[in-house]
């Protein structure tokens, strides 16, 4: 039978512990829950295919934040991120991933992946960030996802890829009891009996749209669409700080960085239209992007990655790296531009918005164990909470993930949910296949982004955000009542459109509870222009009540490493000042 | 409401002469993280059945007889 023709049928199978998304955190949970307990059953689910799923799905060029013995303390990394992030950070969760990273490291390197040495053996430890040295390159960064792949079927771990999850299952006393999924070529839908599930879902990349019109071409893997933050979201877990918005420099056209965290400790550096340096530290802070937005407005734009004034062999040196891993399409872009890096700099511009704490701190809430606010349910990785955490972060958080949700499971029997719950999945999930006619996902989904462009991204406006949630509801009306799928294929996008609607509802609602402004461009809000630590010196938790979307506040946890007074607004001083 | 199509060139192009889909491989096909790649039921070669490609190259790097070429999308070349 041809591939994406429609099939209704329904499974079930059960499991110990439920891993979903097989990108750089989940391959590292499920890897893990196995090792703790060899005898348990771990399924690992995919939307697409583990080989090559994910952020790194080419590999990474480096590590942007390896706290490495000998060149940074985990005190400091965690201090670092709690000024970057504006002081909103649970630092208990921080300091562990600090102090478990070297040890991951050395476990990814006897996988096969190497990190860059220098002459004497050690680490070749570069600094990007405004206090400390963490980033550390990764010479065959494009063997990652083969060399995790090795390790999981070594393990045996059952990978099930192609299937999409749509909705988590739950008992009726609240906790985890599995997850619904579609297979993304057939539309047959399986449910997965689970005693613990993590979710690794990745960022909420397909909010924005990108400038260049081209709906796929986003910063993250375009199939990040939000999935795992509203799974998270329907399933009554908490999400923190939504309103921390990603927003990345990037080279303009193109989905990927230019990069300085390449490019910086060989000597390049950002520049305005003037050939001169406005910002102090390259590393992606909010207020870094805000003093990148100033200046992209403010005349002396554009604003370019300057490396012509290296000498070739470094440039050569820089260029087999960006061109290799991460986003290999960047020589062929710039080709295609007739850039030569030698010659000319290179045009830089900012991404659209989306959610994601890899960058930033926008995450389904986890504690230190990346338990979730509902029993039985982990995060981990770009879609958890854990500020600024990178790829590092997703190996080292979905690690502590996997083996304390094979803990879970190894003292809870499988939760009993409602089939009615499934049912009514089944409808929903199937409805665009029943109808004859009506509007196509791509529409829906152009539609949605272009309003998030419109009314949601930085500067927010009150007023703007209250329009946009108008034509926000009317286009999620659309879908609801009229969306059309004709085959397995626009089935799936019809359903990562709904993600992508349900992000964008949370991104408005979470923005315009936070009544100041803080973390740079990232919350930007015109009609509260300032930090109002009195009132808003804590997190943001989203979540859904009685149906309802609602906000709250929670409490900054006492810092583990304290910050000094004259250390806090380190992250503010971003603009570099003339001097007299 | 009816509807119609639209017209779009596409990033990924396989070249026929070298590609093995007729010979049962569907290597391409199976990393896209898109999973936009389909074999043909006329030639039983691999194409590009949906314009929804995030130019990343698991296709081109994995294709074993090289027959896969990522372009970058018209819109943002």
């Amino acid at each position: 039978m041809a591939l994406d023709q429609i099939v209704d049928g329904l499974s079930e199978v059960s499991c110990d512990v439920l891993v979903i998304g097989g990108g750089t955190a989940g391959p590292m949970a499920a890897l893990k829950a196995k090792l703790k307990n060899p005898k348990a059953n771990v399924v690992l689910l995919e939307k697409a295919n583990v080989k090559r799923s994910g952020a790194i799905s080419m590999g990474m060029d480096g590590l942007n934040n390896a706290v490495i013995p000998g060149y940074a303390t985990p005190e400091q990394y965690t201090k670092e991120i709690t000024i970057a992030n504006d002081g909103i950070v649970d630092q208990k969760a921080v300091y562990k991933y600090a102090q478990n990273c070297f040890e991951i490291i050395e476990e990814l390197d006897s996988f096969g992946i190497r990190f860059l040495k220098n002459e004497n053996g050690d680490y070749a430890v570069k600094k990007v960030h405004h206090i400390g040295t963490y980033v550390l390159p990764m010479p065959n960064g494009e063997t990652v996802k083969k060399a995790l792949y090795r390790q999981l079927r070594r393990a045996r771990i059952l990978i099930s890829n192609r299937y999409m999850a749509t909705r988590l299952l739950k008992s009726s006393d609240g906790r985890i009891a599995g997850a619904i999924s579609v297979n993304t070529r057939t539309a047959e839908m399986l449910v997965i009996k689970a005693k613990a599930v993590i979710l690794c879902m990745g960022a909420a990349g397909r909010l924005g749209l990108p400038t260049s019109g081209y709906m796929f071409g986003t910063y993250e893997n375009a199939a990040n669409s939000g999935d795992g933050y509203a799974m998270a979201y329907h399933a009554g877990a908490a999400l923190a700080n939504l309103e921390c918005f990603q927003i990345n420099p990037l080279i303009k056209d193109y989905n990927g960085p230019a990069c300085a965290y390449v490019a910086g400790p060989f000597g390049a550096y950002t520049a305005n239209n003037e050939g001169s340096r406005f910002i102090e530290c390259d590393y992606w802070s909010g207020q870094m992007m805000l003093e990148f937005y100033n200046e992209l407005l403010s005349g002396k734009g554009p604003v370019f990655l300057q490396l012509k004034h290296l000498h070739p062999d470094t440039i050569s040196e820089i260029e087999s790296t960006l061109h290799k891993v991460e986003r290999p399409t960047r020589g062929l872009f710039q080709q295609g531009r007739g850039v030569d890096y030698r010659s000319e700099s290179i045009e830089m511009h900012i991404s659209e918005i989306g959610f994601c704490s890899g960058h930033s701190a926008s995450g389904v809430f986890v504690d230190d164990n990346a338990r979730t606010t509902v029993p039985g349910l982990y995060a981990a990785g770009d879609m958890a909470s854990v500020p600024h955490n990178y790829m590092l972060g997703a190996f080292t958080n979905g690690s502590v993930a996997g083996i304390d949700a094979m803990e879970f499971a190894d003292s809870h029997d499988f939760a009993e949910f409602d089939a009615a719950d499934v049912a009514i999945e089944r409808e929903r999930v199937m409805a665009p296949t029943r109808r004859e006619d009506g509007i196509p996902p791509n529409q829906i989904e152009y539609k949605t982004r272009r309003l998030v462009n419109d009314y949601l991204q930085p500067p927010k406006v009150t007023r703007k955000y209250e329009l946009g949630m108008r034509r926000l509801a009317e286009a999620r009306e659309d879908m609801q009542e009229r969306m059309i799928a004709r085959n397995a294929h626009e089935l799936l996008r019809a359903l990562e459109v709904q993600s992508i609607m349900d992000c964008a509802d949370m991104a408005a609602h979470a923005s315009l509870y936070r009544e100041e402004s803080r973390w740079g461009l990232y919350h930007w809000r015109t009609d509260f222009p300032e930090k109002d630590n009195e009132n808003w010196f804590c997190h943001t938790l989203l979540s859904k009540r009685e149906g309802k979307m609602t906000s709250e506040k929670r409490a900054v946890e006492p810092y583990v490493v304290p910050i000094a007074d004259d250390e806090k607004d380190l992250y503010d001083k971003q603009r570099i000042r003339a001097s007299a | 409401m009816p509807l119609a199509s639209y017209q779009t060139s596409v990033p990924v192009v396989v070249d026929d002469a070298k590609c093995i889909a007729d010979k049962g491989c569907t290597v391409c096909v199976d990393v896209c993280p898109l999973d936009v790649l389909r074999i043909s039921d006329m030639t039983n070669k691999a194409y590009m059945a949906y314009d929804e490609c995030w130019y990343c190259m698991p296709c081109e790097a994995d294709c074993p007889t090289g027959a896969v070429t990522v372009n970058i999308p018209y819109l943002l070349r």
